[in-house]
């Protein structure tokens, strides 16, 4: 079960600091260990998601772009 | 970062009841729980003023504050734009794009504070200057504080910042 996602944050049409605020929730109601995969629109998560998953501690197993979309998908520690 | 320590603590002195500096106070609060810090933020002067209920519309208890309150409506709904206000137009066009572009506004942000254990202080001592009660102020609050808490948060934190 390596990287099944376990919750799914749409934050996509959000702006600052919404996609940081749902990605923090989400982590809260999974336990360690588990994937979560935010999606988003806002152009500032393409940095604030992955410097608030590094400050966390948690892990980055795929940060991708597609059209207007930015996916990134998480390891909670 | 490894190396780097992540901050755990952030004390924020909110000075201004303008609009334009509520929102980044509020954004940069909610962040900061969401971050798994300890955030405090202590209100104080006009930053007070956005505390008030925004069914209460006038605050004061006597002629002065009354009169200041007057000129300068507490709540958060009520809160002017530090620049541009033109008469609370630019106050309404600056809402009006933020619901465009999805921004929160820093009422439901303050909310959302409170959910993520975000400890809001009022200044004990600009309410009783400006004449704002408890009672007339939003629920969820800490207990009102002195300068001395404020500093001694200050002191422990990461993170001060005064807006």
């Amino acid at each position: 079960m390596a990287d099944e996602v376990t919750k799914v944050v749409d934050a996509k049409g959000l702006s600052c600091p919404m996609p940081v605020l749902l990605a923090r929730r989400a982590v809260d109601e999974v336990e360690a260990g588990n994937v979560i995969r935010i999606e988003a629109t806002d152009a500032g998560s393409k940095s604030d998601i992955p410097s608030w998953t590094r400050d966390m501690g948690y892990e980055m197993l795929e940060s991708e772009t597609e059209g207007p979309i930015y996916t990134f998908t998480i390891r909670k520690k | 970062m490894a190396e780097d320590k992540t901050p755990d603590k952030m004390t924020i002195i909110a000075f201004s009841g303008d609009l334009d500096k509520l929102w980044p106070t509020m954004i940069l609060s909610s962040t900061g729980a969401a971050y798994g810090m300890d955030v405090t933020v202590f209100h104080t002067f006009w930053g007070l003023f956005p505390l008030v209920r925004d069914e209460v519309k006038i605050t004061g208890d006597n002629a002065m504050t009354k009169m200041l309150s007057t000129m300068n409506p507490p709540g958060f709904q009520r809160a002017k734009l530090s620049k541009l206000n033109m008469g609370g137009a630019g106050k309404w066009m600056m809402r009006q794009l933020a619901g465009q572009h999805n921004v929160v506004p820093p009422e439901e942000l303050f909310e959302m504070c409170l959910q993520m254990g975000v400890k809001i202080w009022p200044c004990q001592m600009t309410m009783d200057l400006l004449g704002i009660r408890a009672d007339q102020m939003r629920p969820g609050l800490g207990e009102p504080a002195g300068a001395a808490t404020a500093l001694s948060e200050m002191s422990r934190s990461d993170i001060q910042l005064f807006i």
